[in-house]
């Protein structure tokens, strides 16, 4: 029994109903799957994600290491090559005490901090990425 | 030197290390307390501790006595020992703290999911243990007796004894604070001695070296040692690499909360032991001026300050120089002995509080036995050999495990043997058989640079030889090591032993 039988009267008129949708923009961006998830189950594309993750690590890593490298391992053959360089004097001072037991330190804290902002950004850069493709 | 001076000052380390370390006792009471203070300590406390706990008696002592005794060529000791921090710091820091490993063989069994590999690993950690715990008695011993006239096993008898009641009674908690304490104590140590030794070589009209010195001894691979440019290269691998290989440092990495703390933690370990690695030059340097036939040099530092500054300001400075001497013995030897005593706690026998307690009271009878029979060498040289059989087995492990997927069990094994067992085998022929001379004694006395290539050459190749032993569960651990702790992902529910 319907409710305009029931009360007898002529039913009062009603606004249309409108079905209110969002604008689907967002929408067509979700994949199937989160980022996150595609890592937790491990398919392919997750693991594009966690490989380019190591991969930026890693080359800032071994960056850092042959510049150490470099500069560590340089200064002995240095010395052994320009034999002239170990006895120049800095104030008074010869020039490898003053490379190495003072100016090298001060070099390892400004490298650790630049590594340390480096390695911060990569790791947002990664956030940012599984997070936009959720 | 005044005896009653030094006697007061040691007595005054002994009793702060035992009273500030029973601060932590009530606190202490799980097996998760005892091993790593259950992450609750700060970052500044942290790499406070992380310095205090390295600053050895090598670095205090050993140091300044090597540069007297061969000049500009020891100068890489303090600059590897700091700059193994760097290495630290990019490849191993973050990844090794979201591993969740309380220890080393913790990370073995974690990313190759193999017990003999754990066992391997603790096996290492109690050899290098004692390796560097042994000249921190032995050094401990020759201060003592340069104090008081005791005898030489007194000193480490000393140490030993309050290492092992301050371990027994808080665990590892109160070590963080007695190790945070130990760092500024021992950089004030050397500190204002040095500004007044200084004050008075200025006074005494700044007099430089000897013209031979000045064109022999002052200047890079012209010391007379044989083998000058092999040794150099040799020592800085060691020292370089074989940091992040040190039990009783990686065990501090877990008490960060995350992996960014980690790397900002390491940063400031850097930061305060360059400050500190700036004074034993100049101590060393000052020695060779003022006390060139000086016999034992690792008692440079204590020497100085009554023979430039003298009298009673001098008896004050020698006092706080043992002090310092003996925060070096206690903080080292209290972090080496909680590491050993955990593995052996723990691998070996049943595990828990009990066991932990027992296994302290092993992990520093046998080093205080061995410094009693091997022969005395100069204590930086010892440890850097503790530093050379690190960088020959847990460097590889870590780096390799870290960064390389297909590291197998069975690698990681045979590098761990093979590094592991060159290094040491050196080593022991080192200290018992030596002195070697020539080639031999250059190679056996410094033998990184052959031993950590054939470490990595090892691992990689039999890795690649196996391939079917690539652990299962690699993905999921790469991604535990690798990403940052505020992504919401599946990390997997592997957890160290000792929670």
């Amino acid at each position: 029994m319907s409710r305009a039988s029931a009360s007898g009267g002529p039913e009062p008129r009603r606004p249309r109903r409108e079905v209110v949708t969002s604008p689907r923009t967002t929408a067509a961006r979700h994949p199937r799957y989160p980022a996150t998830r595609e890592i937790d189950e491990q398919t392919r594309l997750g693991e594009v994600y966690m490989r380019s993750l190591v991969r930026t690590q890693f080359r800032l890593a071994l960056f850092v290491c042959t510049v150490l490298g470099c500069v560590v391992g340089g200064l002995p053959l240095l010395f052994l090559l320009v034999p002239e360089l170990r006895g120049v004097l800095v104030l008074g001072i010869p020039l490898p005490w003053v490379v190495l037991a003072g100016l090298i330190y001060p070099g390892f804290v400004t490298g650790a901090w630049l590594y340390v902002r480096q390695a911060e950004r990569n790791e947002r850069h990664f956030a940012d990425l599984v997070d936009q493709a959720r | 030197m005044s005896t009653a001076y030094g006697v007061t000052a040691v007595v005054l380390v002994m009793l702060a290390a035992v009273l500030i370390g029973t601060f932590g006792i009530r606190l202490s009471r799980t097996t998760s307390d005892f091993y790593v203070a259950s992450r609750t300590v700060s970052p500044l406390w942290n790499a406070s501790a992380i310095g205090g706990e390295y600053l050895s008696a090598a670095s205090f002592l050993g140091i300044a006595g090597l540069i007297l005794l061969y000049g500009a060529d020891m100068l890489w000791l303090p600059v590897g020992w700091t700059g193994g921090y760097l290495v630290l710091l990019v490849l191993v820091s973050a990844p090794l703290r979201r591993s969740g490993a309380y220890t080393l063989p913790d990370f073995a069994e974690a990313r190759l999911e193999s017990m003999a590999v754990r066992r391997m690993a603790g096996v290492l950690v109690v050899l290098i243990g004692w390796l560097y715990l042994m000249p921190q008695f032995q050094s401990a011993g020759l201060v003592l007796r340069a104090i008081t006239g005791a005898p030489d096993w007194a000193g480490g008898l000393l140490v030993a004894v309050v290492v092992a009641v301050n371990v027994l009674s808080g665990g590892m908690r109160s070590i963080t604070f007695v190790q945070a304490f130990q760092y500024w104590l021992k950089l004030t140590a050397l500190a204002v001695p040095l500004v007044f030794l200084l004050l008075a070589w200025r006074a005494d009209g700044a007099p430089g070296l000897t013209a031979g010195d000045a064109a022999g001894w002052a200047l890079p691979l012209s010391s007379g040692k044989e083998y000058g440019l092999y040794s150099t290269y040799s020592l800085i691998l060691a020292t370089f690499l074989g940091t992040m290989g040190l039990p009783h440092v990686l065990v501090r990495f877990y008490t960060n909360p995350d992996g960014r703390a980690a790397r900002r933690t390491t940063l400031a370990v850097l930061s305060l032991l360059g400050a500190f690695y700036l004074m034993p030059a100049v101590y060393g340097a000052l020695g060779r001026i003022y006390l060139p036939g000086l016999r034992g040099s690792d008692m440079v530092v204590l020497t100085l300050p009554g023979r430039l500054v003298g009298g009673a300001a001098g008896d004050l400075l020698t006092a706080l120089v043992t002090a310092g001497a003996f925060a070096a013995f206690l903080s080292t030897s209290s972090g080496l002995t909680v590491s050993v005593a955990g593995v052996i706690g723990q691998d070996i026998l049943k595990g828990g509080v009990r066991s932990f307690r027992a296994a302290a009271v092993v992990a520093v009878v046998v080093p205080l036995c061995l410094a009693a029979t091997a022969r005395s060498l100069p204590v930086a040289d010892v440890v850097g050999l503790a530093f050379a059989v690190s960088a020959s087995s847990f460097c590889p492990l870590l780096v390799l495990g870290i960064w390389w997927r297909r590291l197998t069990s069975a690698g990681a094994m045979a590098g761990l043997v093979v590094g592991g067992g060159l290094a040491c085998g050196a080593v022991l022929m080192t200290i018992a058989g030596g002195p070697h001379t020539g080639l031999t004694g250059a190679l056996l006395a410094q033998p990184a640079a052959w031993s950590v290539p054939v470490a990595f050459a090892v691992m990689v190749v039999v890795s690649l030889l196996t391939p079917a032993r690539i652990p299962p569960g690699v993905a999921r651990t790469m991604v535990r090591l690798h990403t940052p702790e505020t992504l919401d992902l599946d990390r997997g529910d592997w957890h160290p032993r000792s929670s």
